[in-house]
């Protein structure tokens, strides 16, 4: 157990907060609160899952199994900028094996891999329900579509 | 140009602020219906005017929500699926950017309805920036007397609550959904009993996707026959919804029409055709899950009956259009990978399955394939359809067994000569 782990008072304020938007000693709030763990700790390593677990007066298991279900939990860490490529059939038909092939060939890293500089990571994801700026990409929170090599170049160069 | 209802004000600036959505007309619907109608009458309008569930499934809402008992010794629950995530689709994602208070509305409409003074939003854990947009507006909301305590005035109280998802296509699934709200893993539930006796928190429950929920507050406004009216000579179907229009096209995007359009004028006389002057080659015409179509049965109507009698499905309502040039078992293998990572794993038929599915097509698309994969393939995705606890399952086999009937001597070839006969197959 490691004792440096624990939320700053703004995310324990969060915390309690979370607690009243569902029924009293509901297991509800987790996905919620591990939002929440991600946001203050970066990724969800098994210290983070047992501090949560003591939070929420849960079986670290129950915790495990959840943060292990889920893609956008994340179990080790990643780059700042985390650049998830979809390949699911309105990008494919529309050529995003080879922005793949280019992100990859331009970071120097291979799918699910970190830039050394802890920059970037690169993944390859199922539908992210914008087929209409097919083929597209997320880099943490924002979508980026009709992607070219050109326009794949303006968005990373611009990424500081 | 038929009317738009959803999509009237995607234009608009700041068209998700309340004072934007006040001054087009908003909430007018649920001041009339606090007004002017009891719950009852507010599910016999909603039965009348034909509107089905937008999500995929195309069940009447109004025959759902009278599923729901009168008395409950437990509170009762509104469940709203903004989980968008079937391949093809991306019209939820307009709604919560554009119009969140008509989300809002139409939420405290339907709870009005059933009895309902808690309600949850389950949205995609990847709408970061929709799931912000809809927190700003409800509280907006809430400080105007269109939730909380005593709404309008009218004694009627809701609480809302935004709840974000973390990447599971299956918690799409009505089910899988309410496991994850509880937070848990989205594992779906045996049915029976179904939600809406035993749903979130073991309580009775309402499920509604947000495009159907957006269209409630137009229909208390306007009246169930206006509604009706707009799908003429469909005598099951109302009202609009938003075809989410992908692949090979030249114009994709969204598209507002009443559901009796035909799949032809969707991609011909909207989507602007298909790209480079090609031919088409086949359609999905309602998310990855539904059977695909080829170029020759596109004049069907997108009203659910009309799909279903031409044996594919209206579903999420997201058409995704292939060119000449596309190889079907590289389009397929494409679906059967998503499957395959998607399948929640509690069923066998669909765990194994899904995962032999994937595997086989990877070795047909990769020059690798076997005499009788072609067989294996269909007799694979026969032992899923059916056998499983959830719809997932059918969802992953539908799109093997129809691109196999309708394309079957691609998948042969690829089979016996281990190679594409596809021209020009640069995809």
């Amino acid at each position: 157990m490691n004792a440096a782990i624990e939320f700053s008072p703004e995310a324990k304020a969060k915390f309690e907060r979370i607690l009243t938007l569902y029924p009293p000693g509901s297991q509800a709030p987790l996905l919620p609160v591990l939002h929440l763990a991600q946001e203050e700790f970066g990724y969800l390593s098994p210290e983070v899952q047992e501090y949560v677990a003591r939070l929420m007066k849960l079986p670290v298991t129950a915790v495990h199994e959840v943060v292990s279900f889920y893609t956008l939990f994340k179990k080790e860490p990643t780059g700042k900028y985390w650049i998830q490529v979809c390949t699911n059939l309105s990008c494919t038909l529309t050529g995003c094996e080879r922005i793949v092939e280019y992100i990859s060939q331009k970071l120097g890293i291979q799918v699910g891999e970190t830039t050394p500089d802890k920059k970037f990571t690169l993944i390859t994801v199922e539908c992210l329900c914008a087929c209409e700026m097919a083929p597209m990409m997320q880099i943490n929170e924002d979508y980026y579509g009709h992607l070219t090599k050109a326009r794949v170049d303006e968005i990373l160069d611009n990424l500081k | 140009m038929a009317e738009l209802i959803l999509t009237k004000n995607f234009g608009v600036p700041d068209s998700h602020k309340l004072e934007v959505y006040l001054r087009h007309g908003g909430y007018e619907g649920l001041k009339k219906t606090l007004e002017e109608f009891t719950p009852d009458q507010v599910i016999e309008e909603v039965k009348k005017s034909n509107l089905r569930g937008l999500g995929g499934a195309g069940f009447p809402t109004g025959t759902k929500w009278s599923f729901v008992p009168k008395e409950s010794a437990k509170p009762k629950y509104l469940v709203v699926n903004a989980d968008e995530g079937e391949p093809g689709t991306f019209k939820d994602r307009y709604l919560l950017e554009k119009e969140p208070h008509m989300l809002i509305e139409g939420a405290a409409i339907a709870s009005y309805a059933v009895g309902i003074h808690k309600a949850y939003v389950y949205i995609r854990g990847e709408y970061v920036k929709q799931a912000r947009i809809l927190q700003g507006a409800i509280e907006e909301a809430y400080a105007h007397g269109f939730l909380g305590k005593n709404i309008l005035g009218k004694g009627f109280d809701l609480d809302l609550v935004v709840h974000r998802g973390a990447g599971a296509y299956i918690c799409g699934e009505e089910t899988g959904l309410l496991e994850s709200l509880e937070g848990k893993k989205g594992w779906p539930r045996l049915k029976p009993p179904f939600p809406a006796l035993v749903g979130l928190f073991k309580s009775p429950t309402v499920m509604n996707n947000v495009e159907t929920l957006c269209q409630l507050p137009h229909i208390m406004k306007r009246g169930a026959a206006w509604f009706a009216g707009l799908c003429e000579g469909a005598p099951k179907a109302g009202g609009t919804r938003i075809f989410s229009v992908s692949g090979h096209v030249n114009k994709p995007g969204i598209y507002e029409l009443p559901l009796t359009v035909t799949l032809r004028e969707i991609i011909y006389t909207h989507a602007g055709g298909i790209r480079g002057g090609k031919k088409l080659k086949a359609v999905i015409p309602g998310g990855s899950s539904a059977p695909v179509l080829t170029a020759e049965e596109i004049d069907v109507k997108m009203d659910f009956d009309s799909l279903m009698a031409a044996k594919t499905m209206g579903g999420s309502g997201g058409v995704i259009a292939m060119d000449q040039n596309t190889c079907m078992v590289k389009a397929l293998y494409v679906l059967a990978k998503f499957y395959a990572h998607e399948s929640c794993g509690q069923c066998t038929p669909c765990r194994e399955g899904t995962g032999w599915i994937a595997k086989i097509l990877g070795r047909l698309v990769h020059g690798d394939g076997r005499p009788g994969d072609t067989e294996t393939l269909k007799a694979v995705a026969d032992n899923i359809a059916g056998n499983t606890i959830c719809p997932f399952g059918d969802g992953a086999a539908w799109p093997v067994q129809s691109f196999v009937r309708k394309f079957r001597s691609e998948f042969d070839y690829h089979a016996k000569e281990r190679k594409c006969d596809v021209p020009r197959n640069g995809n």
